[in-house]
């Protein structure tokens, strides 16, 4: 037996806190400077960001660097098309996961568990078994080369609707809907004006998740996309890296601008997001 | 029960609209369900039955339909002889244990450190910073790190440089010292290194973050009652942490497994969508791509999707067989 020093005891001792902390600030130094770092070499030309020992300040070829950009690339294009991908995915797929997981939470129905059961089941197939036939159907239907073929797809996501259902059943008393009902409203009005205000956290979650995904999905965008005009931030990004004689201070600008968008609404949300990116697993 | 016809509640409405009430009440769930099934259907069940059907053709999609011509188990059996098949599945294993191991060695002591020995006002913002990778596109982190892979100007060479001329951690870099300046993405050893440097940076947040949430969950009775044995933080996190968090590190190796396998954006970026001098960059994933998308070759594209399937499924039932059954009787 120690002596027992439980009131004045902390988890660890203080010297091993502090080398701890070092540890724990170099790392997250190690994680955070490839932003800064991206954020100086857009103000750097080819022949500054080529030099030993590498810039580390700012330099002033931002305009110049900007006048790249947009001469190289239909740059606000390319983020209108991203910003449109990504805002129709996040519409749609709030409408209709929650709609079904409303369903799957709060209704009995017959084959309920037999339809659940196999939208689980879909979540298991990995994605990239999927890529060949989701380039085929699109082939098949004549949407190639258009962004719809990005979100339209996976507007009703099995996993946005299990997380939905997970939470809807949790929050949500069925004594509720009754009340409701006595008063006459259709099943969709309940939906509407009764569940979808009581759920607004776990909207908020499914939104930043569908959100960040499709603004940096790339392997989608490059099977189906095919004309500078249509292409979303990634793979416009990407495009240039093919070129002869990449202008390095020109891309990676436009890297940082297609970066900063989710950096904001990162430090804004930064706890929703890492609750919500991770809910999946702590929740399962 | 709350729905079916008879459980109607409500005073007496006109016939009419009683009928139409007891009616939608009887479908809506049926009709809230469905947008999913539909699309499923059409983009997920049908393409997917249809990957069976073309694994077993030989197809060019741009010759139409009417080219795809029967050739059994030929695609099939084309993989298991290509070396660039085994190359690529080689170079795949290579890089999911180089980037996944440290990924989680690194995440479990840092995790453990941030919850029970920093303060909460800083622990959202370190936590923070460590997750940020995982939020930014692939694309773009790939793209700056294209650049600190420079081979005379790269940050990571002048870094090496750096430490290996300071006296302090010299010995740590003396074999590495004579081999700068590295070319980390144009010689083939470096390139699965360099992958896996940076999957590992991208990752290891998010790692980091699921085990906070995993030690959270471990009563802090535990700790207590072990520091009023004596225990020093060491033997506790080796004998408390490590086994109570075992559910959870079943959980995050099995998320690691499956997707380090399916790595695709990062080797595509770094190696400049060609998988690098002798392919010693090429994943399955990419290889597949490149089959499907750039030679054209659906039949064995289709083939080499279901062949990773298989992988993906034996690595994680291996998995599930080695740590998955002690550490799931854990949670009851």
């Amino acid at each position: 037996m120690g002596t027992p020093r439980s009131a004045t005891t902390k988890a660890l001792p203080r010297a091993g806190r502090i080398l701890a902390l070092v540890v724990l600030a170099a790392l997250a130094v190690l994680t955070v400077f490839p932003f800064y770092w991206m954020f100086v070499l857009a103000t750097h030309t080819r022949e500054t960001i080529f030099t030993a020992p590498p810039p580390l300040l700012f330099g002033d070829a931002l305009q110049r660097n900007y006048e790249g950009l947009v001469a190289t690339l239909p740059f606000w294009r390319n983020m209108w098309n991203s910003v449109y991908v990504a805002g129709m995915a996040t519409v749609t797929t709030l409408f209709f996961c929650s709609l079904a997981g409303f369903a799957f939470a709060l209704y009995e129905f017959r084959g309920r568990n037999l339809l659940f059961g196999f939208l689980v089941a879909s979540l298991t197939f990995p994605q990239l078994l999927n890529i060949i036939p989701y380039y085929l159907i699109i082939d098949f239907i004549g949407w190639l080369d258009t962004p719809r073929a990005l979100w339209f797809p996976g507007m009703a996501s099995a996993f946005g609707i299990f997380l939905m259902r997970q939470y809807i059943a949790s929050a949500i008393n069925r004594d509720l809907l009754d009340a409701a009902r006595i008063d006459g409203a259709t099943e969709f009005r309940i939906y509407w004006s009764v569940a979808l205000p009581l759920i607004r956290p776990a909207l908020a979650t499914l939104a930043l998740l569908t959100f960040i995904g499709q603004w940096n999905n790339f392997l989608g965008p490059l099977v189906i996309l095919r004309s500078r005009a249509t292409f979303t931030l990634p793979l416009a990004l990407r495009s240039l890296q093919g070129l002869v004689n990449t202008d390095w201070g020109v891309v990676i600008l436009g890297t940082a601008l297609a970066v900063v968008p989710l950096l904001v609404l990162f430090f804004f949300a930064s706890r929703q997001v890492i609750e919500g990116l991770t809910a999946g697993a702590v929740k399962g | 029960m709350t729905t079916g016809p008879r459980t109607t509640t409500g005073g007496p409405p006109p016939a009419r609209t009683f009928r139409w009430h007891r009616w939608q009440r009887r479908w809506a769930p049926y009709l809230f369900v469905s947008p999913f099934f539909i699309l499923f259907a059409v983009f997920g069940l049908f393409p997917t039955l249809f990957s069976i059907y073309l694994s077993f053709q030989a197809w060019n999609p741009v010759q139409g339909l009417g080219s795809m011509k029967w050739v059994g188990l030929e695609n099939y059996q084309f993989l298991l002889t290509d070396p660039w098949f085994w190359k690529s599945l080689r170079n795949t294993i290579w890089i999911a244990l180089a980037s996944g191991i440290p990924q989680h060695v690194i995440a479990i002591p840092l995790a453990f450190v941030l919850v029970s020995g920093v303060r909460g006002a800083l622990r959202h913002p370190l936590t923070a910073a460590y997750f940020l990778p995982y939020i930014t596109s692939t694309v773009a982190v790939a793209i700056v790190f294209n650049t600190i892979f420079g081979t005379q100007f790269g940050l990571l060479n002048w870094t090496i440089d750096g430490l290996a001329s300071w006296p302090v951690t010299a010995w740590l870099f003396s074999g590495i010292k004579e081999s700068l300046p590295i070319n980390w993405l144009g010689r083939a050893p470096y390139i699965k290194p360099a992958i896996s440097i940076l999957v590992a940076w991208k990752y290891f947040g998010f790692n980091v973050v699921l085990y906070s949430a995993g030690l959270a969950t471990i009563p802090r009775e535990y700790h207590e009652a072990a520091m009023v044995d004596g225990a020093s933080p060491l033997q506790r996190f080796w004998h408390i942490t490590l086994p109570l968090l075992r559910p959870m590190m079943f959980f995050a190796i099995t998320l690691t497994i499956i997707g380090n396998l399916q790595l695709f954006d990062e080797p595509f970026i770094l190696t400049n969508r060609t998988g690098g001098p002798s392919e010693s960059g090429l994943t399955l994933a990419m290889y597949l791509y490149r089959t499907g998308f750039e030679w054209l070759d659906m039949g064995t594209a289709a083939a080499m999707a279901w062949v990773l399937f298989l992988v993906i499924g034996t690595a994680t039932i291996v998995h599930f067989l080695l740590s998955g059954r002690r550490g799931l009787e854990r949670r009851e």
